[in-house]
């Protein structure tokens, strides 16, 4: 995997192709698109709504557009991306399906990870009677930006029936990749999807 | 944090130029001087010049002061300095003054050697491109082939743009700050009031006025105090002058009792004494008139398809006269092409006016992005 890169944001490079163009909404700091500058001589944008994250972004040389993601993709609707990334944000948007739409307009292809709700270590502190607090979701539940989470089964549902095909899929636990009982074992999933059809 | 030194005292300089320059409206202007000031040096490899345009009232003052007017400070001068956002330590920085301006380059108070008297209303009207020409003119004289950077905000981000358009290759990045593609309806209707304002000013003289001794006092005035509350946002100037008063009690009079009527009568009387109400009319139709994408039917993807610069585009939230729905046009447009587009959205009170001042994230940005551009050029010491 690459290094110096987050677990799954190495993960999803891997999964990019020399000099395509992205779209990473969300992008944080940055530090996937510098990535792939650098070393696939991708041509890509960030979209991002934290100042001080925006400002990383544009000291290290990224391209970004401050922009809610939640205000729509209308901006980016005349450019195709070969593209269209979101990591570790979807669950922080408050329509997350039509987020999950408009990627896959803007895009040929999409790439998402999540925090997977199902890990076991959720399901045990629920039934402790505690909200989980775990190190992808390290918020109380009453200061949490996160607002929709979802398993693996109901976010490849949600894919399905939005007519978006999975590619590939991958899990991580503690960055770690699993395989095996991903569902409860996984921290973090990512899901590489197409257009049905496309 | 932009509390760095400023570039001292500055002289302007003047060029002169007289290759005829055929503008857009079919006039010619057969010759014409220019003035501009310059900061930091030209480097070797001549490649990190960076052009800044002004707007509606200021000039080619960008930076430092006058050793004879040590209060004349230039208008960018929290901008550009040594440490400052865009650092004339590692930027050869050059200030110009636009034809048809009034603080120096050729403009309607020049002698027309045709008459010996001023311009006056014969000075050509003149566009953003026109200024564009000229200004290139000058950057051929001065030995620059290709700008690091040109940069500017409100109508100088308009010149910005248009460089990208019409001079693809001599400019590697843009620098557009609360600007626009074109003006909006009520943006051209508010330029109309101003210029009215100055029109029907008995001392106008149909632009004439040079020969009678006289200034259209009251219609600059006006221009200038609408100009001036459109540039402010609600908030701000609430957050300024509330409803506060002058004297404690209402006059019931049409004198001064709001302190936001005398601010703006002390702005209006202030920018009629130094600014040519020619030169009014004549920058306020160079903003209407500007629309790249008049010439593609309104598709501006189209008009800026041959722009190969990396822009940087800024607005401000409050900034209603030259909204970020306005910069995300461009953004867009230019995303449309694949060209390199950063967008920073500053939140900040002031309205337009904020480009001009010293927000820390809005100075962050920039100088963020000039250091990636002097790590381009290797511009560094």
């Amino acid at each position: 995997m690459n290094s110096g890169l987050r677990p799954d944001l190495a993960l999803i490079s891997d999964w990019i192709a020399p000099g395509a163009s992205v779209l990473d909404l969300g992008c944080g700091d940055g530090a996937l698109l510098d990535w792939l500058q650098r070393h696939k001589g991708c041509l890509s944008y960030g979209v991002e709504i934290d100042d001080e994250q925006v400002l990383q972004c544009v000291q290290r040389g990224v391209d970004v557009i401050q922009r809610d993601i939640q205000a729509g993709l209308g901006m980016f609707k005349k450019t195709r991306f070969d593209v269209v990334v979101s990591s570790m944000a979807i669950q922080a948007t408050h329509r997350t399906e039509y987020v999950l739409r408009e990627m896959s307009e803007v895009g040929a292809e999409g790439i998402i990870s999540f925090p997977n709700f199902g890990h076991w270590f959720h399901v045990w502190s629920i039934l402790r009677g505690r909200m989980p607090v775990s190190r992808e979701m390290p918020y109380q539940w009453y200061n949490t930006p996160n607002l929709h989470l979802a398993t693996l089964r109901d976010f490849e549902d949600l894919l399905r029936s939005l007519e978006l095909d999975i590619v590939d899929s991958a899990f991580l636990a503690n960055g770690r990749p699993v395989s095996a009982f991903a569902i409860l074992r996984a921290t973090q999933a990512i899901y590489r999807f197409r257009r049905r059809g496309s | 944090m932009d509390a760095k030194g400023s570039v001292g005292p500055v002289v302007a300089q003047a060029m002169h130029f007289d290759t005829p320059l055929k503008l857009s409206s079919g006039a010619v202007l057969g010759d014409y001087s220019l003035v501009y000031e310059t900061y930091g040096e030209l480097n070797a490899a001549r490649d990190n010049a960076v052009l800044v345009c002004h707007a509606l009232n200021a000039s080619h003052h960008v930076a430092g002061y006058y050793a004879d007017k040590p209060t004349e400070i230039g208008w960018w001068d929290n901008m550009v300095g040594p440490g400052k956002p865009l650092d004339t330590g590692r930027f050869f920085v050059i200030g110009v003054n636009n034809i048809g301006s009034c603080f120096g380059s050729t403009g309607p108070g020049s002698i027309d050697p045709a008459t010996g008297d001023p311009f006056g209303p014969d000075f050509p009207v003149v566009t953003v491109e026109d200024w564009v020409h000229a200004q290139a003119r000058l950057a051929d004289r001065l030995g620059i082939t290709r700008f690091a950077a040109v940069m500017g905000g409100s109508l100088g981000g308009m010149q910005a743009l248009a460089w990208a358009q019409l001079y693809p290759d001599r400019v590697a990045h843009a620098v557009v700050i609360a600007s626009a593609a074109k003006l909006t309806t009520q943006n051209i209707a508010f330029n109309e009031v101003a210029r009215r304002a100055i029109i029907n000013d008995p001392d106008f003289h149909g632009g004439r006025f040079y020969r009678h001794g006289v200034v259209p006092r009251r219609g600059l005035e006006v221009a200038r105090m609408i100009g001036h509350i459109t540039y402010l946002s609600d908030d701000a100037m609430a957050a300024k002058f509330g409803r506060n008063l002058r004297n404690e009690e209402y006059s019931f009079s049409f004198g001064v009792d709001f302190e936001i009527e005398s601010y703006l009568r002390y702005q209006g009387e202030k920018f009629a004494g130094y600014f040519d109400a020619n030169t009014y009319l004549l920058i306020t139709r160079a903003l209407d008139y500007f629309d790249p994408a008049r010439a593609t039917g309104g598709r501006l993807d189209e008009a800026l398809a041959p722009v190969t610069a990396d822009f940087l585009v800024v607005s401000f939230n409050t900034d209603w006269r030259f909204a970020p729905a306005r910069s995300r046009e461009i953004v867009e447009a230019l995303l449309s092409t694949k060209r390199h587009v950063t967008y920073a959205e500053i939140q900040a009170a002031h309205g337009h006016d904020a480009f001009l001042l010293a927000d820390r994230q809005y100075h962050g940005i920039v100088r963020g992005y000039f250091e990636r551009i002097a790590r381009r050029i290797g511009g560094g010491s």
